[in-house]
């Protein structure tokens, strides 16, 4: 018989597991120097001295998380396969909803893919070893919110128009290289730069504003399966975000020359950051059939107040707010209006279906922008309105003038006065580039021999470099612009144009009537 | 200031004129027209004379606008880069001293876009 007074433990102690599985992983090698084995951990000027101090942000072992994890998908697939089998897209408010989501899958989605990839880079090259667990963590969590969200999304392309190429389109199509390049921008710093820019600038100071707009989108439209992995991700996201503090504190307590340092960083990637919300601006202002808020009151909460209280904590530090703060809160009253406006013209560009607003949407916009929408904007929205009335809609066919930096058309006004574009040039061994802001210019000026490699877009297009293989610039008839479309794989004319008249707008009303009544259907 | 990097770090610019097959990149936009949402960018030749913009490029940019009809060029304000600009029509981009990737605004006076809103 055993004695059992005697016998081994079977199992450790929350203190004792969590001690042996998230520290002593690591060992001086001996080998190979540790500066060869940790290439990039000191080449841009961070100084860190002791890693022993990096706070685990959130007690959680490897073990835990897979346990954790595996719950919560099994919560979200039975949720979500009970909504494609209830064809649960018939209960949304409406098929312009869609397009929200379309701009999510393409914009949004790769970029998820991209921060498991950001993550994994970044996790082998710190060196302590409580960080690199904590970016494992995060960069699975990406993963599997990339593939939560392409899997939630994939209901509708069955049924729906624009959800077929998103992955070819993201590495392709104008608009797109303004998610992608931030991104690629991040992937390509250095480990410290890429935790400011994507673990605190990102995760922290704006996450509230890309995810909380589409999700109580997704709740306020009838879309379950977008909402499901939203709240999946939702305690994900928390732990980003106390890793993004973490990673900042951490370095501003390390060292003081760290400081500066940390603050262009800052500077620089809640500009980026900033940019690429413009996507959501007009996302909440403009596609949602049933508006949760708007731009504004998201910005004042999420940005003004949450953000506001952050930096007067990090203020111990010597930060301060980032460059641009101000603007951005000025700008608030005008950003999703121009934005709006760009794809309303560029119609035919967008694997979405765009439309002017309603009267009864105007009346919303001036009631939310009682200082700007009246005054600046809602004369454009009528005369598009009466061309349209006329059968002569907007189309603006001529390329735009883009940023050098965020790849933004040059649609941004001065700060305080919005009936003219903003325009800032730099000069660079005898090549002159353009940006949008002074916030761009800013970041265009401290690392120029980046971004003069920026892949733009329409410059691209005039190289002659977004054409498929069977397309022939000699032939007579040669239409360049639905070239570079095809190229894009837009099914061309169901994807794009306007909502009106759509196949997703004929077939969404055809099968919600066969829900309501006898009428025999055509087709 | 410079990239940190690794190593040297040197690349060529992704849109440089020889790259553009010659053609010398121009960006226009029309003051107080905010209905075409930002400038437009041009791949023009740099032989091509001035006044070619104004006649077969700019109706197809800018027409469906409803005051673009009542444009006065003769009266247009100019500037290229920011500063105050005097192209001669009949003179060549190049011969009017226009560089590659070059930045003009133009102000048609009395023309305030749609209801006076810069639209």
């Amino acid at each position: 018989m055993t004695d059992i007074a005697n016998a081994p433990k079977k199992k450790l102690g929350l203190k004792e597991r969590y001690a042996l599985m998230t520290r002593g992983l690591d060992w001086e090698t001996t080998y190979q120097p540790m500066e060869k084995v940790f290439p990039y951990a000191t080449y841009e000027g961070i100084k860190i001295h002791d890693w022993d101090k990096w706070e685990d942000p959130f007690r959680l072992t490897m073990d835990a998380y897979w346990k954790y994890q595996a719950e919560k998908e099994q919560k979200l697939y039975a949720i979500m396969d009970a909504f494609a089998q209830n064809n649960g897209h018939l209960g949304l408010t409406d098929a312009r909803y869609l397009n929200s989501l379309k701009l999510f899958l393409t914009g949004v989605s790769p970029l998820e893919y991209m921060a498991h990839r950001g993550f994994a880079h970044v996790g082998r090259q710190l060196p302590g070893v409580g960080a690199r667990v904590a970016c494992q963590m995060q960069s699975l969590d990406e993963l599997r919110h990339a593939q939560t969200q392409i899997h939630s999304m994939s209901n509708y392309n069955k049924l729906y128009d624009g959800f077929h190429s998103w992955r070819h389109m993201h590495d392709r199509v104008w608009y797109l290289s303004v998610p992608k390049s931030f991104f690629d921008d991040a992937i390509t710093a250095g480990p410290f730069e890429y935790m400011i820019a994507i673990g605190f600038s990102f995760e922290y100071v704006l996450t509230n504003l890309l995810f909380v707009p589409f999700i109580s989108g997704a709740a306020y439209n009838g879309d379950m399966g977008a909402m499901a992995f939203g709240f999946s991700a939702q305690s994900d996201e928390s732990r980003h975000m106390t890793l993004g503090l973490e990673a900042i504190k951490f370095m501003l307590e390390q060292d003081p020359d760290n400081l500066p340092i940390v603050q262009h960083w800052i500077d620089k990637w809640f500009w980026r950051g900033y940019r690429v919300l413009t996507l959501v601006a007009m996302m909440l202002d403009y596609m949602l059939p049933k508006k949760v808020m708007s731009w504004k009151e998201a910005w004042e909460i999420y940005a003004e107040q949450n953000g506001g209280a952050l930096f007067a904590d990090l203020a111990r530090y010597g930060i301060r707010p980032p460059l641009g703060w101000q603007q951005a809160c000025d700008d608030k009253d005008h950003l999703s209006h121009q934005a709006w406006a760009t794809f309303y013209q560029y119609q035919a560009a967008a694997p979405f279906h765009t439309w002017v607003p309603s009267e009864e949407d105007m009346a919303w916009e001036a009631e939310k922008y009682p200082d700007t929408f009246d005054k600046h904007y809602r004369a454009r929205f009528e005369e598009w309105t009466r061309m349209e009335a006329e059968g002569n809609r907007f189309n603006n066919g001529t390329l735009p003038q883009l940023c050098q930096v965020c790849q933004i058309p040059m649609l941004f006004t001065e700060p305080g006065d919005p009936t003219r574009i903003c325009y800032r040039e730099s000069e660079y061994n005898g090549e002159t580039y353009h940006t949008c802001s002074d916030g761009c210019k800013n970041i265009f000026d401290h690392e120029q021999e980046k971004y003069i490699q920026a892949w733009l877009p329409v410059h691209q297009i005039y190289r002659g470099a977004c054409f498929g293989p069977d397309a022939d610039p000699t032939s007579p008839d040669f239409n360049p612009l639905l070239e570079v479309i095809k190229w894009y794989r837009y099914d061309v004319g169901v994807d794009n144009l306007p909502y009106e008249g759509s196949r997703d707008q004929q077939n969404f009303q055809a099968w919600k009537q066969m829900t309501t009544s006898n009428a025999p259907t055509a087709g | 200031m410079a990239v940190k990097a690794v190593k040297e770090y040197v690349f060529d610019p992704a849109d440089t004129q020889e790259k553009m097959g010659g053609a010398q990149l121009t960006f226009i936009g029309w003051l107080d027209h905010l209905m075409f949402c930002a400038p437009f960018a041009f791949p023009f030749p740099p032989d091509m004379p001035f006044g070619a913009i104004i006649e077969a490029v700019l109706p197809g940019a800018f027409g469906q606008h409803p005051e673009f009809a009542q444009i006065d060029w003769s009266t247009v304000v100019w500037t290229k880069g920011g500063q105050p600009f005097h192209p001669d029509p009949s003179k060549s981009l190049a011969e009017n001293g226009m560089r590659h990737k070059d930045s003009l605004t133009f102000r048609a006076p009395g023309l305030t876009g749609i209801k006076g809103t810069s639209s």
